[in-house]
């Protein structure tokens, strides 16, 4: 009963980051059309935003401290961080410590500009072409900017930690009122999960409580019928790809303590997230979210050691697995609006 | 599960009466223009161990011969494989991400037909071929039941399941991390488990190795000396994709190649005037899945040692990137985008930091500093980005591929001098239309 309790706990946590990218996914394919094979690349940019500031955030340079002595007696020499320097001590280092959520601030512009340059540079020329166009453009658009990172940053994982404060785990267990030291949980899976259900949220809040939310879902069901009451629907969607793009870099930022990021992670995570979209229908906002945690836990739970004793392999197959079954019985996938992309 | 020529629907029987008429003239039942590709593919595959060395092997520049066995074999058998790739894709339009599953699928099979029956490349291949068959029937029979990004993603849903269950839980059929390798305790029933000197035997066809290898060397005084590789592990490819290359020609000039671009144009225009495309596409996807089956039974006829990760999405995508550098849906365009991607891999992530520097030292230090750090990112580790950049122009501006790019070439040549051959320009235009 632990382990399963646990491990429906790591799903939640694995299917917020399937949930985050997957909605960013939808939010393209929904207002654009288009099929957009560089979100995983956006999702990863995202994580090396965070790591750009941390590396930012540590520019030190060297001071010689008379009362301390290195081994061979000569006075040493210590880095000290500008940061450190202007903020004090206290702070300074806080500063330091805090630069994975701190990297939320510094992500949400970048990412914004990223997405607008994204679909004003390139993808607003492959609208009217096929989507198998628009999946092999933005197929050669992520490896061009994985290799870029991957220029700068070298192929290595980067670890990040989180602030110190976070960086344990607590006895869920205890909380729970099982034996103590049985279910043992990072903080930090914790707070990502909340940190994506604050995020969906927010999308979903915007897009139905504000007049702009309201005209963008207006242009979703029917982009001709707004173009012609007069709205320039095309300004509005570049709006929404740059939130899908901030959104996606948001997963990545939040989810560099939880693995050191590397410029292939986005590749990793975009087949699943695909199958993630794909599952819970295509163009529908719900059915991304929904899809991302069923299959976030259905991954859990069929790493449990039971499961595994029962049909060796399943833990590494049963997304894929969920995936065919679902598409072959339902067409529309989990939640898919009625005729959009059902052939 | 051939198409039927006579089943009377009109569209497709226009199309079928042209083609077999066309079908019955000229060499080997091909009219003179796709006779001429098939002769020129013969002799650039024959003479390659020459073309692919032009440079001396006692140069500087003798790093870009591309001409060494390895590679050539390489050359021929990602052709092999991009051409059954474009059978499905070129022609029908099906995007396939995960054909790379029944390369290795063929792999393993003829590893294993090394191990139980004997050394036999062609035992291998066989193997090869069926198991892919029987693994692309069931995929495809599966995924062919959605189209667009569907279909996509079913392909790559299954590649994916075959690559993580061949990686952990298939470990004793497909060697797991470490691959399948030969040992010198397999039966080999048909032949010798160990040779006489007690190695592990070579693949061979009837007694050739396949490794085998007649250094021709050649000398101009003054120049240097041009060293020619001619092996027959590389013939043997190369016979065998001139084989491939003319059954996709078949294919592409055949009532059921017609039948497939059907498919492609309108769908639905097909289910309306009664046509069931599901037989076309799945024999289209078993076919494209046997190529791939046999370029990955002739990879490890080559070097006898599968790995799992040749099944990785990962190696899909490489199959799409070349088909669609070359040409989607052309015949010859498969085959030149697997060359080029192979000889990137190869060739050009060799260019370092001292080549370059090697080249621009005509230029005064300050400005070749510059030049170097301006180039160095897109060579040699970092070929893959130029790839990326190059593929991304590719389908913005040249969704025809590379063929496209030399028939607009060859358009702006003709128009220019246009006075003198004023009659061939105009075909030349209707023939490059019906190429698409």
């Amino acid at each position: 009963m632990d382990g399963i309790i646990l491990q429906l706990f790591d799903g939640l946590s694995k299917g917020s980051a399937y949930a985050l990218i997957a909605l960013g996914l939808t939010l393209i394919f929904g207002t654009l059309g288009v099929v957009n094979f560089a979100h995983g690349a956006l999702f990863m940019l995202g994580a090396f935003c965070a790591v750009l500031l941390s590396q930012l955030l540590t520019i030190s340079h060297t001071v010689v401290d008379e009362s301390r002595t290195d081994f061979l007696g000569n006075p040493m020499q210590v880095d000290i961080p500008y940061v450190v320097e202007w903020f004090g001590e206290a702070a300074g280092n806080a500063i330091i410590d805090w630069s994975v959520p701190l990297a939320i601030l510094f992500a949400i512009p970048v990412m914004l500009l990223i997405g607008f340059a994204m679909e004003r540079g390139l993808i607003r020329h492959f609208y009217k072409r096929p989507h198998a166009d628009q999946i092999l453009v933005t197929f050669g658009l992520a490896i061009v900017l994985q290799e870029i990172i991957k220029y700068f940053y070298g192929a290595n994982p980067i670890p990040t930690p989180a602030p110190d404060a976070f960086s344990g785990s607590f006895d869920l267990g205890a909380v729970l009122g099982f034996d103590p030291f049985t279910i043992i949980y990072p903080y930090w899976r914790l707070i990502y999960f909340v940190f994506a259900l604050i995020i969906i949220a927010g999308v979903f809040a915007f897009l139905q409580f504000t007049t702009f939310g309201m005209v963008v879902r207006a242009g979703m069901a029917d982009r001709e019928t707004v173009g012609i009451l007069g709205i320039d629907i095309d300004k509005r969607f570049t709006v929404m790809f740059g939130i899908a793009a901030a959104v996606a870099g948001l997963a990545g930022v939040m989810y560099t303590p939880i693995n050191s990021p590397n410029y292939h992670m986005g590749m990793d995570f975009l087949v699943i997230s695909f199958v993630v979209v794909v599952v819970g229908g295509m163009g529908s906002l719900g059915g991304a979210v929904l899809a991302g945690f069923v299959l976030g836990v259905l991954e859990s739970l069929a790493s449990l050691n039971a499961v595994i004793e029962l049909i060796p392999g399943i833990n590494q197959v049963v997304i894929y697995l969920a995936a065919v079954l679902i598409l072959l019985t339902r067409p529309r996938g989990l939640m898919g609006r009625k005729g959009v992309m059902e052939d | 599960m051939t198409a039927n020529p006579e089943l009377g629907r009109p569209d497709a029987a226009r199309g079928t009466r042209t083609a077999a008429r066309r079908e019955r003239s000229g060499f080997l039942g091909l009219t003179g223009r796709d006779a001429g590709l098939l002769l020129l593919v013969i002799v650039l595959t024959m003479a390659a161990p020459v073309l692919l060395n032009p440079f001396p092997a006692t140069s500087s520049l003798a790093q870009f011969n591309a001409g060494y066995p390895d590679l050539m074999q390489r050359f021929v058998i990602f052709g092999i494989f991009a051409i059954g790739f474009n059978i499905l894709f070129g022609l029908t339009g099906y995007l396939s991400f995960g054909h790379a599953a029944f390369l290795g699928a063929g792999s393993f099979a003829g590893v294993w037909m090394f191990k139980l029956l004997g050394m036999n490349v062609l035992l291998a291949i066989g193997a090869s071929m069926a198991v892919a068959a029987l693994f692309s029937l069931m995929v495809g029979y599966v995924s062919l039941r959605r189209s667009g990004i569907y279909f996509s993603i079913l392909t790559l849903a299954f590649a994916q399941m075959s690559f993580a269950l061949a990686y952990s839980v298939l470990t004793p059929i497909t060697g797991g991390e470490t691959g399948l390798q030969l040992a010198l305790n397999d039966p080999r029933i048909l032949g010798e488990s160990v040779t006489a000197s007690g190695n592990i035997p070579l693949p061979s066809l009837f007694g050739l190795e396949m490794r085998t290898t007649e250094l021709v060397t050649f000398r101009i005084e003054g120049l240097g000396v041009w060293a020619f590789p001619f092996n027959v592990g590389y013939y043997f490819c190369a016979a065998v994709m001139i084989v491939a290359f003319y059954v996709s020609i078949r294919i592409f000039r055949s009532p059921f190649g017609m039948m497939l671009r059907a498919v492609k144009s309108n769908q639905q225009r097909l289910n309306y005037t009664g046509v069931s495309s599901r037989p076309y596409t799945l024999a289209a996807f078993v076919i494209s899945g046997v190529y791939a089956g046999l370029a990955g039974g002739l990879l490890v006829s080559m070097d006898p040692l599968a790995g799992a990760e040749r099944m990785q999405w990962t190696a899909s995508g490489e199959v799409v990137l070349m088909t669609i550098l070359g040409g989607a849906g052309t015949l010859i365009g498969p085959v030149l985008g697997a060359g080029l991607i192979k000889y990137f891999e190869n060739i050009f992530s060799k260019i370092n930091k001292g080549v370059l520097e090697g080249w621009f030292s005509v230029f005064p230090d300050g400005l070749s500093d510059v030049l170097v750090t301006i180039v160095y990112p897109f060579v040699g580790k970092g070929w893959h980005l130029t790839l990326g950049i190059v593929f991304m122009l590719v389908v913005i501006f040249l969704p025809g591929g590379l063929v496209e790019g030399g028939q607009r070439l060859g358009r702006v040549f003709r128009r220019s001098d246009r006075k003198g051959l004023g009659v061939e320009a105009p075909a030349a235009d209707t023939r490059a239309k019906a190429e698409e």
